[in-house]
């Protein structure tokens, strides 16, 4: 079994450093989208095209200034597991089209796991940069310099009208998605949310649940991003998310006073009710762990539960994805089995049987 | 995840819409798509997603009705040899040629994705350097009709001089 950096630890390192709003907002990340001028696109590239593309951009990766900006690791896909490929998805690192249907695909890892380059997936060339907390301009500033660090080396594909071009017009242009990710348990207990996510889709953003299938948000995490990519520059894109994030976070901070104000009873009861379920459960589905996790951390922001640490929660957010159990348990599992293994990871590490760090694999 | 209506492909067309909070989800095939056109029960002003492929990427039918009829001429895009129906039908360019290829289709469906269908973002550093000129000295035009207006004629006549320079520039390369 293949031993890589990326699959030992559920929590990347840059997810250890506490960002500004991080008791709401737990990362932000942009993505930019570029293709190489004389190649197709990896669609329609041939194998020998895209391994092309592959030498090409990993040799830039590898003689250029990256080098500069700390250590980078390349990882081809082909020679990953399913499970470490399942692991990288897991951790938002890489997406699941690179992981499951592109040729040729590499991706580019910095130590921190903040900087992941995807080669070859929808586009030759996908620069994502994650931060903790509520720092989508820095994302975005580390992304641009990225960005230029590549055009230094090769040629993409850009039109004066039409900005740089991708394989999805939704796109083209800037080639930019910015999200912020949020955590949001008190819009939805006092039931705002819908009014809330109806009007920033209005304002050309969309908002995405993060895990699970289609938009049911698994414990109440909700994805913020740009919509439109082209027509707008880099800075408004991000500055319009930016100012309609900080919006979404004010309103999630009154709502969590008004919880406290008016319902405080309740809102413990419903907290430490959540606590002492993963504590001591035995069976524990993931859209069961998403929620009650969720109320923890509520519980953990608002000082109900001083003795729980954001930060572990953050790490178990990832640790009882399926992958990362079975990667972590060493073992193939039936859903069954791993609702059983999660239960057990979540009590280990509520309880701190182990410690602080994680389950030793 | 499968497609809700025929539970056999997978679904590739997703749509929620919220009217006031109320949400209603769809997880769909292509083929259902097309085969539904009309509309899908339960979503209140029936929005139809054949009209949104249609009207987003000017679907053009190259089933049935076209057999015996006038055969149209094929829009292709001559690098890497992907039609304007395929296009269509999954939404995705085949290399960077094809935007010049369907250049002339484009502009709708930009419009709608977008709003918008000219690039103001990012210009790369070193192939970009000419359209980076060709920006500044449409800013400078627009300043110098400005400081005409207003009679400004010592500053307009600076901004006529580097807009020269930027031309001489650009010709020069």
């Amino acid at each position: 079994m293949t031993k890589h950096r990326f699959s030992q630890h559920a929590l990347s390192e840059w997810m250890k450093d506490e960002g500004p709003e991080s008791e709401i907002v737990i990362s932000s990340r942009v993505r930019v989208a570029r293709n190489l001028s004389n190649q197709p696109f990896p669609m329609l590239a041939s194998d020998q095209q895209s391994k092309d593309v592959m030498d090409q951009l990993t040799w830039v990766s590898q003689a250029g200034k990256l080098k500069e900006m700390g250590a980078f690791e390349t990882i081809v896909l082909s020679d990953l597991s399913e499970l470490d490929k399942r692991v990288l998805v897991e951790k938002h690192l890489i997406s699941p089209n690179l992981a499951n249907e592109s040729r040729s695909g590499a991706v580019i890892l910095s130590n921190n796991e903040s900087v992941s380059i995807m080669i070859n997936e929808e586009d030759h060339l996908r620069i994502q940069c994650l931060y903790p907390g509520f720092q989508i301009k820095e994302a975005w500033t580390l992304a641009n310099g990225i960005d230029d660090i590549f055009e230094e080396a090769v040629d993409y594909a850009f039109d004066e009208k039409r900005g740089y071009l991708t394989t999805c017009p939704t796109n083209v242009g800037t080639g930019i998605r910015a999200s912020v990710m949020m955590h949001l348990p008190a819009l939805v207990l006092t039931s705002q949310i819908n009014r809330i996510l109806s009007a920033v889709t209005q304002v050309g953003l969309a908002v995405r649940g993060l895990y699970g299938e289609g938009s049911e948000a698994l414990g109440n995490l909700f994805q913020v991003s740009n919509q439109i990519t082209l027509g707008q520059s880099e800075n408004e894109i991000i500055d319009n998310l930016y100012s309609v994030a900080r919006q979404i976070i004010e309103h999630e901070k009154a709502a969590r006073k008004r919880l406290l104000d008016e319902s405080r009873i309740r809102t413990e009861d419903r907290v430490k009710r959540s606590y002492g379920i993963l504590s001591y459960a035995s069976i524990m589905d993931s859209k069961e762990a998403a929620q009650r996790l969720s109320d923890v951390r509520l519980g953990a922001d608002l000082g109900i539960l001083p003795e729980v640490s954001p930060q572990v929660l953050n790490e178990l957010l990832v640790m009882t994805q399926p992958g990362f159990l079975q990667q972590t348990f060493n073992e193939k599992m039936s859903p069954e089995q791993r609702d059983y293994r999660r239960a057990e990871l979540i009590r280990k590490q509520l309880r701190g049987e182990k410690g602080h760090g994680g389950v030793e694999i | 995840m499968f497609c809700q209506e025929c539970g056999k492909k997978p679904a590739t067309l997703h749509f929620t819409k919220i009217i006031n909070g109320e949400k209603t989800e769809f997880h769909i095939c292509e083929s259902c798509a097309r085969e539904k056109g009309e509309g899908i029960p339960g979503s209140p002003n029936s929005f139809s997603i054949h009209s949104l492929l249609s009207g987003l990427l000017d679907f053009e039918h190259v089933g049935s009705s076209n057999i015996n009829g006038i055969k149209q001429p094929t829009l292709r895009c001559e690098e890497c040899g992907l039609s304007y129906a395929q296009f269509s039908k999954i939404g995705r360019f085949g290399c960077s040629s094809c935007y010049q290829a369907f250049a002339d289709k484009l502009d709708p469906l930009l419009k709608r994705v977008h709003s918008s269908t000219v690039h103001s973002g990012k210009i790369p550093k070193r192939s970009g350097e000419q359209i980076q000129c060709k920006r500044e000295i449409e800013g400078l035009r627009r300043d110098l009709q400005t400081k005409i207006e207003h009679e400004e004629f010592e500053s307009a006549a600076q901004l006529r001089d580097r807009i020269r320079e930027l031309e001489r520039k650009i010709s020069d390369q």
